[in-house]
């Protein structure tokens, strides 16, 4: 869906995360949901009351559709931090599907 | 308890424009004074990322115009100004005049001050249209925070759809990547520059428009399709998006997407200032509520003020210069400065300022919104976070509703994640069409804290101090 | 022009509403005025339980009445309000707990009723088996429960509605002046006429009983609640504990609402409270020590209603004790809902039958003819 453009990558480091045991790449810094975004993934999240699929829309942490669960810890706006070396992403699920 | 000062003469809430601007004068003037920030970067949205990319990519800042290096200096002035600067931290309530509480990567803190000052800018105007949930739908402003901070481009078809400078703006801004949207759906047309002409003197005279021209140039470069005048969008697909359609001259039209960048403008993001109980009103030039502030930014509320975008939408500019004018007030307030030195101080500021706000009557007169304006098609969802449906709005109102907190607790809209940020506006909209009155008669959802959720073990913390 | 009807009930929380029903039920006409909307306050906003445990004795027969009413909540207003039969526990966390509900239970059973029991720690832990591990033990009433408060007042409403009763909303009542045999309340919308007035105005209520000459010690209280982040489900009954003041339930939504008796500031002019963060943490670490795999959990809203507390806990429900033709029902302490549906039924047989069928000797107004005393001396000296 979203690439970067060449003449905006700063061509530095790059980290490896898992997004859903998926191993994926992104630069170093680079906001998550910017590096999932760029690696093809626009699903984040089903929502709680149907399970409809969704994705981020305002990225700037006002909508909270990008709630992903990093690290085990759930209900975090992937918009709002950046991607680290691995990290651990799953897309939040209706609570029934939760371990 | 951290090592950390917790007392200060005045704390700002949001490092945009006007924020750093206040900052700078208010340490100037020698206030004690903290900074205090969600994100870990300064510069909030409209300077997003412009950190980074003057460090490692000076030489693209040219991409995004003169007015985003507009904010260079604004980062600069922090680094220099020994200001308390909080970045990552999250405020999550506050008891006004002047106790925070705060929230970064520790545990809870409390933060004492004389005074506020908020600014928490402005957010996307949500635009309710059938199928706007849909994985790929993203706002303009956020498509543009992704290409500031990320450098990130579609590269699947997108289709614009709404009407506003930013989607001029960020139009061009592919170009210079050498992308083009599909299309370009605007919700405006050709009669709006009548209701304008009225303000256009205004527009002229505030500088606006060599910036202006630079972007309509783009639009008549860009080798999209651009339909004016478009209605009755919505967004088609089942798990994705997968087309827009839409009436134009009276056709209904389909157009194959990936990707959507909705848009009609931006409004107030007042979420803090409902929370404190500061009076708000309607303003319908701009079609979006604010708070109701005096000329030096204060609120209803004693030791409240606001500046920038958060008070009314004027754009980057004014809000470095509502900031610096709100700090000198501030400053006054204090005690530290004579309302006669105040005045003078501020006069140079409030000469720009004026100039500026006579641009924007044009602006929004031409780019108000359409579609966000027209009631939204039944089967619509308003309230993304809790799924609920203007038909299910419209319901509730005819079994005697009469304003959102009602509607809030038969349907529980605005009770999600989000707090009815995403859908204040659109379901008070609806009441008030259901009603038949003005939009001050229905009034917006009871705000209460935690401003954004935070972990039962950080508020259990604060019980062991 | 006067609106006439035989009953004007000030007040359309629960108790409002629920007389509403009553009263036309008993063929009486009715119009009910409030000053905000059906379920603004307390009634709309409250913790939702819906129980007999651990109430005060004088309240236990119409507690016991009022959930016979409340296991038929569907049928009689065609909305099941959320209710739910979940169990209500009381947790003892230390010895001292258990002998405190222990000699309750006991009590209880000596009063003649049978629904609080004590489990032991093994059919506690099976009933709650994400309770933290040091709890001894419980009191139980197995067919307590919870519901939606607000779906609940809105349904007692809109079945009085139906059955005729008129709601006059954003009508603020006046001081009552009586001519003979007839009540005038002054209202914003105009003069109700009615030869019965029904005093069920809440943390209001006193602005009225004052007007009639019988002032009641009532204080505005906030007490504060939090709900949470949807969970899966992981807890069925409702908990409390012996040792705080906190409720935990978990919605069939998911979502978990902690409430209890820590308090914020009422403002009751302003329909303001405001929110107390010490006692919000001391709520939140009350939930964390019952429920440890809480700590994660986000809170997403704290909110407080405002209630009318009595100083000895019980409403005022009953006759006025200085003007014919006027009831009381108000004052509830924070534990009102419960009792909603069986204090409509008392106030219609108090109005048609000239008694009720329940006791009603403890929630006397006269009890507080003693504040009566002590305002008149404040006001002389």
């Amino acid at each position: 869906m979203f690439k970067v453009t060449p003449q905006l990558d700063p061509g530095g480091p790059t980290v490896r995360f898992r997004f859903e045991g998926r191993e994926l790449q992104a630069p170093e810094g680079m906001n998550l949901a910017a590096a999932l975004l760029s690696n093809g993934e626009i699903v984040f999240r089903e929502s709680p009351v149907t399970g409809a699929p969704r994705g981020p829309f305002c990225l700037m942490g006002i909508c909270f559709e990008c709630l992903v669960v990093i690290d085990g810890k759930s209900g975090r706006q992937a918009c709002m931090v950046d991607v680290a070396e691995n990290m651990d992403i799953r897309r939040q699920r209706r609570p029934e599907e939760e371990p | 308890m951290t090592a950390q000062a917790q007392n200060f003469d005045l704390a700002i809430l949001g490092a945009g424009p006007a924020g750093l601007a206040a900052a700078a004068v208010a340490s100037e003037l020698g206030l004690s004074c903290v900074l205090l920030d969600e994100q870990d970067q300064p510069g909030g949205q409209i300077y997003r990322g412009l950190g980074r990319m003057a460090a490692r990519l000076p030489d693209r800042l040219a991409m995004f115009g003169t007015s985003y290096q507009r904010g260079l200096p604004l980062l600069q002035g922090l680094h220099a100004a020994r200001i308390d600067y909080r970045p990552g931290t999250l405020v999550w309530q506050i008891d006004p005049p002047g106790r925070i509480w705060t929230h970064g990567t520790g545990p809870v803190e409390e933060i004492e001050a004389t005074r506020l000052l908020l600014c928490s800018g402005a957010m996307e105007r949500p635009v309710p249209v059938p199928g706007w949930t849909l994985p790929g739908v993203l706002g303009a402003g956020a498509a543009q925070i992704i290409l500031k901070s990320a450098g990130l481009v579609p590269d699947a078809p997108v289709v614009f759809v709404g009407n506003g400078p930013l989607l001029y703006l960020l139009l061009s801004q592919y170009q210079a990547a050498g992308i083009e949207p599909a299309a370009v759906l605007l919700t405006g047309g050709i009669h709006d520059w009548a209701g304008g002409a009225l303000h256009l003197p205004g527009f002229l005279a505030s500088g606006a428009l060599p910036e202006a021209a630079k972007l309509l140039a783009a639009l008549r470069r860009s080798s999209a399709r651009i339909v004016r005048q478009v209605s009755d969008v919505s967004i088609v697909g089942k798990a994705a998006v997968e087309a827009v359609a839409f009436m134009s001259q009276g056709r209904r039209e389909f157009i194959p997407a990936c990707l959507v960048c909705l848009h009609e403008g931006v409004i107030p993001h007042t979420q803090l200032t409902r929370l404190i109980g500061c009076a708000h009103h309607w303003d319908k030039q701009q079609h979006a509520y604010r708070p109701s502030l005096d000329r030096w930014g204060n609120t209803t509320i004693e030791g409240i003020q606001v500046a920038g975008d958060g008070g009314g939408i004027a754009g980057a500019r004014a809000a470095e210069l509502t900031g610096r004018i709100a700090a000198l007030e501030a400053a006054r307030a204090l005690g530290r400065l004579t309302e006669d030195e105040r005045d003078r101080r501020s006069a140079p500021d409030r000469r720009k300022l004026a100039r500026i706000l006579r641009g924007r009557s044009f602006i929004d007169t031409l780019y108000g919104p359409r579609l966000a304006r027209r009631p939204p098609a039944d089967e619509t969802i308003v309230c993304r976070c809790e799924e609920v449906t203007a038909e299910q709005v419209r319901q509730a109102v005819r079994e005697g509703c009469k304003g959102p907190n009602q509607v809030k607790s038969f349907l529980r809209c605005g009770m999600g994640s989000c707090q009815g940020r995403f859908c204040g506006l659109a379901v008070a909209q609806i009441i008030a069409a259901e009603r038949g009155v003005p939009m001050d008669e229905v009034g917006y959802y009871r705000i209460r804290p935690p401003i954004k959720p935070i972990e039962l073990g950080a508020l259990a913390e604060m019980a062991e101090v | 022009m006067a609106r006439i009807a035989d009953v004007v009930i000030i007040g359309a929380g629960i108790q409002g509403c629920s007389a509403a029903l009553h009263c036309r039920q008993r063929g009486l006409s009715v119009i009910v005025v409030e000053k905000d909307h059906v379920g603004r306050h307390a009634s709309g906003v409250n913790a939702g339980g819906v129980r007999r445990l651990n109430r005060h004795p004088a309240e236990i027969p119409l507690s016991v009445a009022s959930m016979h009413i409340w296991h038929g909540i569907e049928d009689l207003l065609g909305d099941d309000c959320g209710f739910r039969i979940s169990g209500q526990v009381r947790i003892a966390e230390t010895p001292a707990d258990l002998e405190t509900l222990k000699t309750r239970a006991q009590h209880v059973r000596d009063l003649g009723f049978t629904h609080e029991e004590i489990i032991g720690r093994e059919e506690l832990y099976e009933l709650v088996p994400a309770l933290a591990a040091h709890c001894l033990g419980a009191l139980i009433a197995r067919d307590d429960g919870f519901a939606n408060p607000a779906q609940t007042t809105r349904a007692f409403c809109r079945r009085a509605t139906e059955l005729g009763a008129m709601f006059l909303e954003g009508c603020r009542a006046e001081p009552p002046r009586r001519h003979g045999n007839v009540w005038e309340v002054p209202t914003t919308a105009g003069t109700v006429q009615a030869a019965t007035i029904v005093n069920t105005a809440g943390a209001w209520g006193d602005a009225i009983a004052a007007a009639l000459g019988e002032p009641v010690p009532i204080e505005p209280v906030a007490p504060m609640l939090m709900i949470t982040d949807r969970l899966p489900a992981f807890i069925t009954p409702v908990v409390g504990s012996a040792s705080r003041y906190m409720s935990f339930k978990q919605l069939p939504n998911g979502t978990a609402l902690i409430g209890g008796g820590t308090l914020g500031t009422a403002d009751p002019a302003g329909n303001l409270t405001r929110l107390d963060l010490p006692g919000l943490a001391t709520l939140a670490e009350a939930a964390r020590a019952l429920f440890p795999i809480m700590r994660r959990t986000r809170v997403v809203r704290c909110w407080a209603g405002i209630e009318g507390q009595l100083p000895d806990g019980i409403p005022v429900v009953g006759p006025s004790s200085t003007e014919p033709g006027v009831f009381h029902a108000f004052g509830f302490s924070s534990h009102g809902f419960q009792l909603g549906p069986v204090i409509g039924r008392i106030v219609a047989e108090l109005i048609a039958d000239g008694q009720s069928t329940l006791p009603l000797e403890p929630f006397s107004i006269a009890r507080f003819a003693a504040h009566k005393q002590d305002t008149r001396l404040k006001e002389a000296s």
